[in-house]
């Protein structure tokens, strides 16, 4: 890092966390630090390994189904590709990209807290991160290779296979616990750190989503981590708990997998509503409309998003009164959601919007989401559901919702947030070219999935039938132009790190949260004395001061 | 890290018993979810199964089961005192309880080691030639009682260890009577494994 190129806080005055000398030197002073913008940044470096990995298994089986039959690798290496990929982007990416990393900075600078509340836990968090991360490696090296289950390890393939299921399934284990540690941490921040006059209205968009979120990491997390362990005794021990040959039930298996999974999607995608409440105001200098609502929602989400698991379950078999409950609420959840979405375009209506790379994200967010949900609630209908189920209707589905809604707000958010860590601007213009590359190609990737997946093309078929051949053509060009939008996006982060303009303003952007009158990058202590919170977070008062400061 | 974050500056040193409660409490609710989930699969194929759960429950031992509840509640009495003894200020007397409250942790680990032993002699264990050639119901009943008595039984040893360092911690003055949270957190720990043995001892040796 930057720690040893600078001798003086860039303000002159007390150094930056990133200078700060604490009691260990060197990589020492990261990995045993215990400052969450340390701890934050230990995870951005880890989470973005892991998300290259991910891309590179998910370039690899796009390049596998570019024609049909056997193009580069065997059909059993294709299962062994679309688990990794899954297990990464799921266990290792998605779920702790926002909360982890800007959870971790930002939470406590956002509520003028100094740190989290446990801070020591904190870093055993990452530590377990780590562990489950290494040992999600170790089964791709380990003889009998990565898992070929799915990232759902479905009963009883997932007792019959001689792959490493065990390692899969104990690194996610391991992750989950990282996740409750992380939400726990949290919750108890949220209720005792906030700086005295920061009354709950008052709290940040994006904190009520961290708040939200690590709620359900709390509740729903032990769920699956009981489900996988019994998974690798069954394995070990054969007690017969989940195998159908001894006696057990793999349905029950895919309830217990569910109740958590499902609630997961909301671990996801929750952090990034938050990140989209934060930056909209900002960007279109204007109050946010429906500030309640918006917070409400998220909680709703969370509490809905809890019951509703059985959607994944329709084609299993179940009780008609179970399918249309589980059918209503499904089409509940849409409620909350479709309430963020009209209060974020209600908040652009007569705003001053300036097209920076954070808001060009956020708009790309609205509309990705918009799709990736409402094929969602299209789903919800279980008529239509038996149609697409397993097809890849619903892969093209969950990566609009993941990564065009998760996905893309952890772009924005990277874009809003990391001059501000690091002191340093990127490229604007850059980083206006890699976004239009990557939201084209996004769309040319997934948008074929959806239409074939409609047509009847299996999802996780290594062959296929000829009719289909443009559609997997044409998606996997489009996996080519999302991949050389994110290599210019990367590199233009990186340049900015060695390179970039220095930026000592306090405000990058005109935001009113907290973490806008601190230090850039922030001192170590975050604040120089407990900060005064008047009002709720995005009165633009000073609208016209904001816009006519100097662009960066 | 206190030592660290004391030679920075004196305000860095954050104690906030409050929040280290909240943040028990949350962890035991994850605890709670956790063994509700094989709750929740032990009552599903109680269900499936009746008679079959009826007929193996049969095969434990209630007398070594009530014994070791016996034994369990009264080390949550000894770790009750230990708490109200620290809050007297009399360390001596808190060390004492502690250290009674894990020889009776080992106790009901000594039992229930004896108790899968003789388990084990006969033949009935997970993946086990006798037990594979009973019906389903059998193998699922034994399946889930080594589970869950066995992740019970990880717990105690774990609480075991726990309160071995708190005893050194009390020693040394780390946990006193105007400071004594991690104490009262290994004791809301300590509880919960009670309070999941209250459940398991009436589902696996009293209902039959």
């Amino acid at each position: 890092m930057a720690s040893d190129t600078v001798a003086l806080g860039t303000n002159g005055h007390e150094p930056s966390y990133l200078e700060y000398q604490g009691k260990h030197k060197g990589i020492l002073g990261w990995i045993l630090s215990t400052d969450h913008k340390r701890i934050g940044i230990l995870y951005l470096c880890s989470v973005l390994s892991f998300f290259f990995m991910g891309v590179v298994f998910g370039f690899l089986m796009r390049l596998e189904l570019i024609s049909p039959g056997e193009t580069i690798v065997t059909a059993q290496t294709y299962n062994k590709f679309f688990t990794l990929h899954g297990v990464i982007m799921i266990f290792l990416f998605i779920i702790p990209a926002i909360p982890a990393i800007f959870g971790n900075f930002f939470l406590p600078i956002l509520i003028g807290a100094k740190d989290v509340a446990f801070p020591r836990l904190n870093l055993l968090s990452w530590y377990l991160y780590i562990t489950g991360g290494l040992l999600a490696l170790m089964s791709i090296v380990m003889p009998g290779g990565p898992a070929d289950t799915g990232w759902t390890f479905y009963i009883p393939y997932s007792v019959r296979t001689d792959t490493n299921v065990i390692y899969a399934l104990m690194a996610a284990f391991i992750l989950g616990f990282s996740s409750i540690l992380t939400g726990l941490n949290f919750v108890t921040t949220v209720h005792r750190l906030r700086t005295p006059s920061m009354s709950w209205f008052k709290m940040p968009l994006s904190v009520w989503s961290f708040y939200a979120t690590a709620w359900v990491q709390v509740l729903a997390t032990p769920i699956i981590g009981i489900t996988l362990l019994l998974v690798v005794i069954e394995r070990v021990l054969h007690v017969g708990i989940f195998d159908p040959a001894l006696g057990g039930d793999p349905v029950l298996y895919q309830h217990l997998f569910w109740i958590y999974s499902h609630p997961a999607v909301y671990i996801m995608i929750l952090p990034g509503m938050g990140i989209v409440s934060e930056i909209i105001p900002v960007f279109a200098h204007r109050t946010i409309f429906g500030y309640k609502f918006i917070a409400f929602s998220s909680i709703a989400i969370a509490l809905f998003g809890s019951l509703v698991w059985a959607h994944h379950m329709f084609t299993v078999g179940m009780s008609n009164a179970g399918e249309f409950i589980f059918s209503l609420l499904t089409m509940v959840v849409a409620i909350p959601s479709a309430i963020k979405v009209f209060n974020w375009t209600a908040t652009l209506y007569k705003g001053s919007i300036e097209l920076a790379p954070p808001m060009l994200y956020i708009l790309a967010f609205i509309f990705l989401f918009s799709i990736g949900g409402l094929t969602g609630v299209m789903q919800g209908v279980i008529a239509i559901d038996i149609q697409v189920h397993d097809t890849s209707f619903i892969v093209g589905h969950f990566h609009y919702v993941m990564f065009g809604g998760t996905g893309f707000a952890f772009f924005a958010a990277l874009h809003y947030w990391l001059p501000k860590m690091f002191g340093r601007m990127y490229n604007i213009k850059r980083a206006k070219v890699a976004f239009w590359i990557i939201f084209f190609g996004f769309n040319v990737l997934y948008f074929p999935m959806l239409i074939m997946g409609w047509l009847g093309m299996p999802r996780r078929y290594y062959d296929y039938l000829p009719q289909f051949h443009p559609y997997h053509f044409i998606s996997t060009v489009g996996s080519w132009i999302l991949i050389l939008g994110l290599i210019i996006m990367f590199t233009n982060f990186v340049i900015s790190l060695r390179k970039g303009e220095k930026v000592t303003k306090k405000n990058l952007w005109g935001g009113e949260t907290l973490e806008w009158q601190i230090d850039t990058p922030p001192t170590h202590e975050n604040f120089d004395e407990i900060p005064v919170v008047e009002d709720y977070p995005y009165v633009y008062k000073d609208n016209e001061i904001a816009v006519e400061e100097e662009k960066v | 890290m206190t030592t660290q974050a004391q030679v920075h500056s004196a305000e860095h040193v954050h104690r906030d018993d409050l929040g280290a409660r909240l943040g028990m409490w949350l962890f035991l609710f994850t605890e709670l979810i956790l063994f509700g989930g094989m709750f929740l699969v032990y009552s599903v194929y109680r269900f499936s199964h009746p008679q079959e759960f009826h007929i193996a429950a049969k095969e434990l031992n209630t007398i070594v089961g009530t014994f070791n509840t016996m034994i369990l509640l009264t080390s949550s009495l000894t770790m009750v005192l230990s708490i109200a003894a620290i809050q007297r200020d009399n360390k001596k007397l808190s060390i004492f309880f502690q250290f009674l409250t894990i020889l009776l942790a080992v106790f009901f680990m000594v039992n229930k080691f004896f108790e899968w032993s003789v388990k084990f002699h006969h033949g009935i264990y997970p993946g086990s030639e006798t037990l594979l050639n009973e019906k389903s119901g059998d193998i699922l009943f034994f399946g889930l009682y080594y589970v869950m008595t066995g992740l019970h039984g990880l717990h105690v040893l774990v609480g075991i260890v726990i309160i071995a360092v708190m005893m050194r911690f009390t020693s040394k003055g780390i946990v006193t009577h105007d400071n004594y949270i991690k104490l009262e957190n290994t004791g809301l720990y300590w509880h919960l494994v009670d309070i999941i043995w209250i459940f398991l001892f009436p589902l696996f040796y009293l209902i039959t």
